[in-house]
């Protein structure tokens, strides 16, 4: 008797590309990784990520509870050789496993708050115990059950095809039923407590000021990643279920500021981590190749360099890296992870280029401004003297970046080369150059004037703190400042005072043809 | 040795030195609120174990910690980077490290199953541990490690006692905090390593975390909470060995974690003073003194209007006082008739004259304090009975003797509570030793003669 598979999914498949068996492990993977990331964004903003990592470790007790209680209600007929087949009894572990999960959150809470347990190590010793009992209960059953330790921490993903179920008369991959259901469940839980879980993840005080139990939606929480955990736990293993609850959330918080778009990118990404984890996978496929030669050119470099040095002579291996299939979850895993560190690196509101931009644009404005400025003191000290390109470039610091700035002036047309007297490169501002150049050294002096006379800084130290105000003095602050100080002619140490207009005869105008 | 087969001995003593060492490494973070680095790391060398095979190509012990540990310190820097440079938290980038680079260490693990040579990598046994395969190596490496893992704590103990509770005063101090934590971690990730092989990736950071928080419990000073760590770890490694070497059939690294747990409990419960019970009994001594300390107040409120006669007080009377039941008001009686502080007469109880002695003592501090709060503390007047009534039971007779020095000096002691209890009325010895010249004032004031 052959189920037929529902015509929705043949077209889905259709549509994708994929054989049935990819299908199902594909479509699997992405309904954990959805559930998982939209809860994940919760416990990631609620600062609670490793709780999702003790609940899937400290579950497995629970698991072995569910199975131990039906396999002891269910004495079947007992095989040759004493052995029994027993069909993994999913509800009642699903049962066992929640309570466990519940009850390591309960357990965690009871060690912080009674015993004064900080609350990381509070779970440190309340999952790992819940996990040696659980590989001890594994242990005493290893007889009569296939239920592996290891298969709890990367799962079966891969055999989601071959296990199915018969829904209204159509063929289903159970793991991927299941997981329909769940997330089914995860989207319906957000979507219906959106409000709750929105105010009790930012402001929990605000949350029970309004009468909305904190301590309710915490539990509820919980229990929705318990279960998340447990339902996933036989596909993808309790790593990827970790990796899937907190890295494209982490990755998610780190593109945006809004709860709504953090929900809808993690829950993006985890589909991302499906498809492209698969794909990775899978030895044969393009994305894999490619991995593949990176990582042999990698390994063979680094294997070539330690029999080099380890013989003292040259020696150049190639070590091919290949494989026909990975682990799907862990790949998933992976994936997820390389997501984050391209949302760390590119994230156009948070990210570190950005950052490093902004840092390199505000800095390059800095030393602009301050070689305009030295221009400026310069021509105003000696007109007849010009500065030379290397002297300015040492003056500003030296290195590239003063280079660099120069360049960008005299692109702009603010100050201009020529050659000295004898042969070198010489400096000046041109008109557009010194009217920028007027108002820093204005700002400069006014703040000096200011610091002096209102707030009584000794003359000695009034240059630095200007030095660096002066870049960021508005124009209405400007105005202010000098109202305060009744627009002086010089300054504390007695230079002149750029005014709007005139002044400008201090340049050394005559050499400006 | 000892009676013991050479194996027994052999894993009795490395699963004893490594609970030791990571008691002691892992008390430092269990201080420093770290206890889930241990975790992570152990995570994070899955991945070294895997690529130290692929390089090396065959199972070396050595070469698998070298890898552990590189990837190990790998994964401590990117949760170090990662909570200092960007907005996620340290929650957060603990388990980011830790379950993607575990996802890395199960991929390459399962590409190395199909290379012909994968089937002697034996990762398997990194995750779950196997104490009963430990071999003359692996005891050599736990003892090369330990002994250099206590010596570092040794020669850094000042350093690392004052990083771990106060890192602001290590760097204001100009000590190089980044490098001490950096080998404080260094220590977490070797001991973790060397751990690995025995109890395995999950149950590694209980080893570390969990003798260090039983030591907790039973002491304040770092000195002997290390010692006790040390204490647990070896006895939770030699007696959880040794209970899965008899208990048949039983994986040694989980009992070993389970022996650990036991500690626990036992000191959550039992430590004096920290432990939950000792908590428990201070808290309803705690209730106990405040209502015996109200019982004698209110009586003495019944008694003083009369002093020095003493009325016999009805139980209507103090139930109406106060939200007791009569019940609770009659055990608080005989309780106080046993110390001889009241006595039963017709028509109720009164006080014995030892029994004003104590109350008196009792509403004195009481308002004293309450007349402190009025005065100097600026606290709404309709807040202070209330206030009085708690702090009374936990002040010292010391500062209560000081505060009613300082009133006196500042010329305020209270005019209209010139019904002050006249403590030593009864010709007892002083309570508070007051100085003599505050008497006069109390009379110039037109309060009663003390």
């Amino acid at each position: 008797m052959i189920a037929t598979l529902p015509p929705f999914i043949e077209s889905l498949m259709r549509l994708t590309g994929y054989d049935e068996i990819s299908f199902w492990i594909v479509l699997t993977a992405a309904l954990v990784n959805v559930s998982c990331a939209v809860l994940g964004c919760f416990l990631v903003l609620r600062r609670m990520s490793l709780l999702g990592d003790a609940i899937s470790h400290a579950i497995l007790p629970g698991l072995v509870l569910g199975f131990i209680v039906t396999a002891a209600l269910r004495t079947g007929p007992t095989g040759p050789g004493g052995r029994e087949h027993i069909p993994m009894p999913y509800f009642a572990m699903l049962v066992g496993a929640l309570a466990i999960g519940v009850i390591t959150a309960l357990l965690t809470e009871i060690v912080h708050r009674y015993a004064k347990v900080p609350e990381d190590a509070a779970m440190g010793v309340v999952f790992t115990s819940l996990f040696a009992i659980g590989v001890i209960m594994i242990h005493r059953l290893a007889r009569n059950v296939d239920l592996d330790p290891g298969c709890v921490l990367y799962g079966m993903l891969e055999t989601a095809a071959l296990d199915t179920v018969e829904v209204f008369g159509y063929e289903f991959s159970r793991p991927a039923a299941n997981m329909a259901v769940v997330c089914a469940a995860v989207i319906a839980f957000v979507a219906l407590l959106w409000k709750e879980l929105k105010i009790v993840s930012f402001d929990p005080q605000l949350a029970t000021a309004q009468g909305i139990n904190a301590q309710l939606v915490h539990y509820l929480l919980m229990a929705m990643v318990a279960t998340v955990t447990v339902a996933a736990f036989e596909a993808v293993g309790s790593i990827l279920v970790v990796a899937m609850l907190i890295a494209p959330a982490a990755a998610a918080y780190m593109l945006t500021d809004r709860l709504s778009s953090m929900v809808i990118l993690s829950g993006t990404m985890g589909l991302i981590s499906a498809v492209l984890g698969r794909d990775l996978a899978q030895g044969n496929s393009l994305s894999a190749r490619a991995v593949c030669a990176v990582l042999s050119f990698f390994f063979s470099i680094g294997s070539s360099v330690w029999h080099s040095l380890s013989t003292l002579s040259l020696q150049i291996d190639y070590v091919p890296v290949q494989y026909a299939r990975a682990s799907v979850s862990g790949m998933g895993a992976v994936v997820a992870g390389a997501l984050f560190v391209a949302a760390v690196l590119f994230s156009p509101s948070h990210g570190l280029l950005v950052k490093m931009m902004r840092q390199f644009n505000l800095t390059l404005r800095i030393v602009r401004e301050d070689a305009l400025a030295l221009l400026y003191r310069w021509q105003e000290i000696a007109p007849d003297r010009s500065l030379e390109h290397a002297q300015a470039a040492a003056a500003l610091g030296g290195g590239w970046f003063p280079r660099l700035a120069l360049w960008w002036l005299q692109r702009e047309g603010r100050i201009q080369a020529w050659a000295t007297a004898d042969g070198k490169r010489g400096l000046r501002l041109t008109d557009k150059g010194a009217r920028q150049a007027q108002t820093l050294v204005k700002s400069h002096r006014l703040w000096e004037s200011y610091l002096s006379q209102v707030l009584g800084f000794p003359a000695d130290h009034l240059h630095a703190p200007a030095d660096r105000t002066e870049h960021y003095i508005s124009e209405g602050l400007l105005r202010e400042v000098a109202r305060e100080v009744e627009h002086p002619h010089e300054d504390p140490h007695g230079r002149p005072i750029p005014r709007r207009e005139g002044s400008r005869v201090d340049l050394g105008e005559k050499d400006l043809q | 040795m000892f009676g013991l087969s050479y194996n027994t001995f052999l894993v009795l003593a490395g699963s004893g030195l490594l609970g030791l060492t990571a008691g002691v490494v892992g008390a430092f973070a269990v201080l420093r609120r770290r206890s889930l680095m241990g975790d992570a790391l152990a995570h994070a060398a899955l991945p070294g174990l895997c690529i130290a095979f692929l390089l090396y190509q065959q199972r070396n012990f050595f070469i698998f910690l070298a890898g552990a540990t590189v990837t190990g310190i790998l994964g401590v820097l990117c949760v170090s980077w990662l909570r200092h440079n960007t907005r996620i938290k340290e929650d957060a980038a603990i388990g980011l490290v830790l379950s993607v680079f575990f996802g890395m260490g199960i991929v390459l693990s399962s590409i190395i199953q199909d290379l012909p040579t994968g089937q002697k990598a034996g990762l398997d046994s990194y995750l779950l541990g196997q104490t009963a395969g430990m071999v003359m190596q692996d005891l050599i490496s736990i003892i090369a490690v330990s002994l250099a893992a206590l010596l570092v704590l040794l020669l850094f103990f000042k350093e690392f006692t004052i990083l771990s509770f106060d890192p602001e005063y290590a760097a204001v101090q100009g000590w190089p905090t980044f490098l001490l934590d950096l080998a404080m971690m260094g220590l977490l990730v070797i001991t973790t390593v060397i751990g690995l092989p025995a109890v395995g990736v999950v149950l590694m950071a209980a080893l570390l975390i969990i003798p260090g928080v039983a030591a907790r419990f039973w002491t304040d000073q770092l000195k002997w909470m290390l010692i006790l760590a040390a204490l647990f770890g070896l006895i939770t490694g030699i007696a959880g060995t040794a209970a899965s070497a008899t208990l048949s059939d039983l994986p040694a690294g989980p009992v070993i974690v389970l022996t650990g747990t036991i500690i626990f409990l036992f000191s959550m419960l039992f430590a004096p003073r920290r432990g939950i019970l000792s908590r428990g009994i201070e808290h309803l001594r705690l209730r106990a003194t405040i209502a015996r300390q109200n019982l004698l107040r209110s009586m003495y409120e019944f008694t003083e209007p009369a002093l020095p006669e003493r009325r016999a007080i009805a139980i209507e009377e103090l139930t109406r006082a106060r939200s007791w039941s009569a019940g609770q008001v009659e055990r608080l009686l005989s309780r106080e008739a046993r110390r001889s502080h009241v006595e039963p007469v017709a028509g109720g109880w009164r006080l014995t004259p030892s029994g004003v002695e104590a109350a008196a003592q009792v509403v004195r501090s009481h308002r004293l304090w309450e007349t402190f709060l009025i005065e100097n503390a600026e606290i709404a007047p309709d807040h202070v009975d209330r206030d009085a009534d708690q702090i009374e039971h936990i002040l010292s007779p010391d500062l209560l003797h000081k505060l009613e020095e300082h009133l006196r000096e500042a010329g305020r002691w209270p005019r209209g509570a010139g019904e002050l209890p006249p403590a030593s009325a009864h010709a007892t010895p002083a309570l508070f030793p007051t100085p003599a010249q505050p008497e006069s004032k109390v009379a110039d004031d037109g309060g009663k003669p003390l």
